[in-house]
């Protein structure tokens, strides 16, 4: 603080008549000049001389030993406190003298516990905080927390109910960790309804039974085809069987859609809070952008606003709802994919369902609720995005400051449809090796590498491409294997001593 | 029909009392031995008469050194300024129940801006004998109806040095005058009894300029910022802080639940702001300005200073909002923090967020309704009415106007 280091300076002020304090000064101030004084005077200057070869002020030991001097009106230590300084780290016992009697005509007596002078700095032997006690310091500071949250954050938070289309796949563990950790995160009670092409698997329950959440793992009967349009229209209809669990159970809540490939904020919890019925929110869109024509582009660009890759709810001035921001598939016209394998981009629809909350009462049989929304039991057929659900789309809440803020981000990454991972992605049996480790004679083994039994996770092109590379590199390095036979020798000793090291 | 007619009205007053309390759902009322009275307002329980004195007193002063205005010390002029426009002064002396002398005895700064109070016993002296010479009232009860402000290390006992200040005592002119001080310390020869603790001065727009929002979540266990060892007057430490100081550097450094160093950051008010504890130590007094400092930001003030006497200590009831740790039990601080009950812990942080009690801790320019000068005066006005006793004889002497140091005597 600026102020101590004020103190700090007016205190070296203070240094010259500091150092020279104490008996002496007392007893050499007002008109005390007996020989007493005179002797004291002496006898201090003495144990000065004494103190600097001991090295510490052992002054006021022999003066407390002596007598107290009737000048001085400050009691005295003990004198095994003063003869501690900081080298000696132990614990010094806590009791100052005090209450030293003394008769003082001029002065009031004082009753005071707490003594002038110096006093030992207490340091207890084990110096380490105890595990117990930082325990509970982070408790007290997640209670505080919680209570911060509850006075300046959301009022009446109310429970958030997360549908999440899933199957198995490679990329299935990817996805749902992501998901699974961000919900973990959430503040607010939360309700996961796990819906599942193909039916239940141990695979996913496994996976998500690892997150301490409450869970409704339901399965649905047909299995993810290989075509988007067709995942489209399958995991609408997911969504449509949560919607129903919903319903029948009774929820009560707020629902949200988060697909498993999607990446949330942890802002979007706090502010969907904020949906009265039908909420909105803005959604990023991460499509991989390879192959798109740049040409279409920049010329895309000359002629209207630059496009945003952002889908959710327009406002006007007055911050209504004033219409819907879609993400500009144009570039990508004719360029998409279709099947799963395709190596193009992958394009979101018109309206993802992501983007849209609602209030789980919405979804109930009876119960007061707007007679905008659709009863979900007579929607059986395709329903393209999520507005078909209400009659009117005007009546939809934009949410994060009108659509401003973009709370959760979409991407669709998947692997081959006949990619292969170990279930469970536990290792069971033993891989093949693919890089020996050392006393294996490396030379010496045939050319062809045990590459191709590898668990390939992606595309699989590049991995051909690479075992061709090297195996061009090893015949030109058979050609030279005389000369390289002491060089791979001193290599592998070489090797050994660093594995050794 | 007169059932339902109380029942009704049992109802509606039931209605009314819940809808008062979900208004402050978040703070408590605060009501110190003192009772309630920190909101109490002190015009029209007393009268101040304010001595025009010889701006050589005052206004010189404040001219030759302007820094006077923003030290810690600065409550003595601020509190002139808030008399001389304030309800309660009055020009008609006869009826007063207070009398206040306008002396600014902390302002001879050394050039580093720390106040020297080698000259202050004799200035005060010489406004003494100004104002009993000029006006019948100090001779009338030798000054037991008058109260003097003086915000110095010790008091009235005009030294830095506590062992010198102790030798001094209180300047025997003003034992019956009411003081009031920061400093305080029970059983201590510079705190009399009657005396009125006050928060040092620290500049409320720079600490309001500072203020983060509500909802950072607070992190940090234990805070503090400041010297350990005051390395140019104590550098083996057992005289600074009687040694606690240095104790709570030697035993927590390590320790990743406290937050102490000596650097200066830039955001130490917003470091403030997300830490639960903030360790308020003594120094070479007893009191602090990190004390306001924490109560304005809603830090709960972990007080280490044996004997300690809070301002406003019967208005307040710090036992409730701080936590006091005794010198001796350092070594032991953070069991005994994690020891204190969650329940309790949001108790005092509610009893902090009262508004009333950072009103309190305040010196505002112009004065608010509540602040740190109206606790003055509430302090002042609960004192009254004056016993009888007090009113000397004519001709009756009890001060001895001699008493003291040799270069006390000396004019100023």
């Amino acid at each position: 603080m600026k102020l101590s280091a004020l103190q700090q300076s007016y205190l070296g002020r203070r240094s010259n008549s500091f150092r020279s304090s104490g008996p002496l000064d007392s007893s050499s101030d007002g008109a005390f000049k007996s020989p007493a004084a005179v002797f004291w005077l002496v006898l201090h200057g003495l144990s000065c001389l004494i103190s600097l070869l001991l090295g510490f002020r052992f002054s006021r030991l022999v003066f407390l030993l002596l007598s107290t001097s009737s000048t001085y009106t400050s009691p005295f230590h003990s004198p095994t406190e003063l003869a501690k300084t900081l080298d000696i780290r132990s614990v010094i016992p806590a009791d100052p003298v005090g209450n030293v009697p003394l008769p003082f005509p001029n002065k009031t007596a004082t009753n005071s516990r707490v003594v002038v002078g110096r006093h030992g700095i207490r340091i207890r032997p084990w110096p380490h905080p105890n595990p117990v006690e930082v325990m509970k310091a982070h408790r007290i500071i997640e209670r505080v927390q919680t209570e911060q949250r509850l006075q300046f954050g959301v009022k009446d938070p109310r429970k958030i109910i997360v549908v999440t289309p899933t199957y198995v796949r490679t990329f299935q563990s990817l996805h749902l960790t992501g998901v699974m950790h961000s919900l973990m995160l959430v503040p607010y009670d939360l309700v996961w309804i796990v819906v599942e092409a193909g039916g239940v698997s141990n695979e996913t329950a496994s996976l998500i039974a690892k997150s301490g959440l409450r869970i409704i793992h339901v399965g649905f009967s047909q299995r993810m085809p290989n075509s988007w349009d067709e995942r489209h229209k399958l995991e609408t209809k997911m969504r449509l069987r949560g919607l129903r669990i919903v319903r029948e159970k009774i929820l009560d809540g707020i629902v949200i859609f988060s697909d498993d490939s999607n990446m949330h904020s942890m802002e979007l919890f706090d502010e969907i809070q904020n949906a009265k019925w039908f909420g909105a929110v803005s959604v990023g869109i991460l499509a991989n952008s390879a192959n798109i024509d740049e040409t279409v582009v920049e010329k895309r660009g000359e002629e209207e606003n630059p496009r945003m890759p952002v889908q959710g709810p327009a406002c006007n001035v007055s911050n209504m709802l004033a219409g819907w921001h879609t993400f500009n598939t144009l570039p990508f016209a004719g360029k998409s994919a279709v099947y799963i394998d395709d190596r193009a981009t992958v394009l979101p629809r018109k309206l993802e369902w992501s983007g849209f909350v609602l209030n789980s009462r919405l979804l109930w049989k009876d119960g007061d609720k707007p007679e905008w929304m659709k009863d979900i039991d007579t929607l059986d057929g395709d329903i393209e995005s999520p507005l078909d659900l209400v009659k009117d789309p005007s009546v939809v809440e934009p949410l994060g400051s009108c659509g401003r803020r973009v709370l959760l981000w979409w991407l669709r990454v998947e692997a081959r449809a006949d990619s292969k991972f170990p279930p469970r992605w536990i290792i069971d049996p033993p891989l093949e090796v693919t890089v020996p480790s050392k006393r294996t004679p490396w030379p010496d083994t045939p050319p062809e590498l045990p590459s191709h039994k590898k668990p390939v996770i992606g595309i699989q092109e590049p991995i051909i491409k690479h075992t061709t590379k090297t195996r061009t590199s090893r015949s030109k390095r058979r050609s030279k294997r005389k000369h390289d036979e002491t060089r791979t020798d001193r290599r592998t000793t070489g090797f050994d001593k660093t594995l050794q090291n | 029909m007169r059932k339902w007619f109380w029942g009704f009205l049992f109802i509606a007053f039931g209605f009314v009392c819940s809808i008062a309390a979900e208004r402050n759902p978040r703070t408590e009322r605060i009501s110190g031995s003192a009772g309630d009275v920190l909101e109490d307002d002190p015009v029209g329980r007393l009268k101040v008469y304010v001595y025009e004195l010889p701006s050589k007193y005052n206004k010189k002063i404040l001219q030759k050194d302007p820094r006077c205005l923003s030290h810690m010390f600065a409550a003595e002029i601020y509190m002139h300024r808030f008399l001389l426009s304030s309800p309660v002064r009055t020009l008609n002396p006869e009826e007063a129940d207070w009398f206040y002398t306008p002396i600014y005895a902390t302002c001879d700064l050394t050039p580093t801006g720390l106040p020297l109070p080698f000259k202050s016993p004799r200035m005060v002296r010489s406004a003494i004998q100004l104002i009993s010479s000029s006006w019948p009232y100090w001779n009338r009860t030798e000054g037991a109806d008058h109260f003097f402000v003086v915000p110095h290390d010790f008091g009235a006992c005009f030294h830095y040095q506590e062992e010198k200040a102790i030798e001094r005592g209180i300047l025997p002119i003003l034992q019956r005058a009411t003081l009031v001080q920061t400093f305080g310390q029970r059983n201590h020869v510079c705190l009399n009894e009657g005396s009125i603790t006050i928060p040092p001065y620290a500049p409320p727009q720079k600490m309001q300029a500072r203020q983060i929002p509500l909802d950072t979540p607070r992190s940090i266990f234990v805070y503090f910022r400041g010297l350990f060892y005051d390395v140019n007057n104590d550098p083996e430490g057992g005289y600074y802080a009687r040694g606690a100081r240095a104790a709570v550097w030697e035993n927590f450094k390590n320790n990743p639940l406290f937050d102490i160093s000596t650097e200066h950051p830039t955001t130490y008010y917003e470091d403030m702001q997300r830490a639960i504890f903030c360790l308020c130590p003594l120094g070479w007094a007893p009191w602090s300005p990190r004390l306001v400092e924490a109560v304005v930001f809603g830090c709960i003030p972990v007080i280490i200073a044996d004997d300690i006497v809070l301002p406003f200590a019967d208005a307040i009831p710090w036992e409730e909002i701080g936590v006091f740790v005794a010198e001796e039990d350092v070594p032991k601080l953070d069991t005994i923090l994690t020891s204190i009950p969650p329940e309790v812990i949001l108790r005092k942080q509610r009893l902090l967020a009262n508004p009333s009690m950072k009103r309190a801790m305040l010196f505002p320019q112009p004065a608010l309704p509540g602040d740190a000068f109206h606790q003055i005066l509430n302090g002042l006005a609960r004192k009254l009415p004056h016993q009888k006793s007090i009113y000397l004889k004519p001709g009756e002497k009890i001060l001895n106007w001699t008493a003291g140091p040799v270069g006390d005597l000396k004019p100023w």
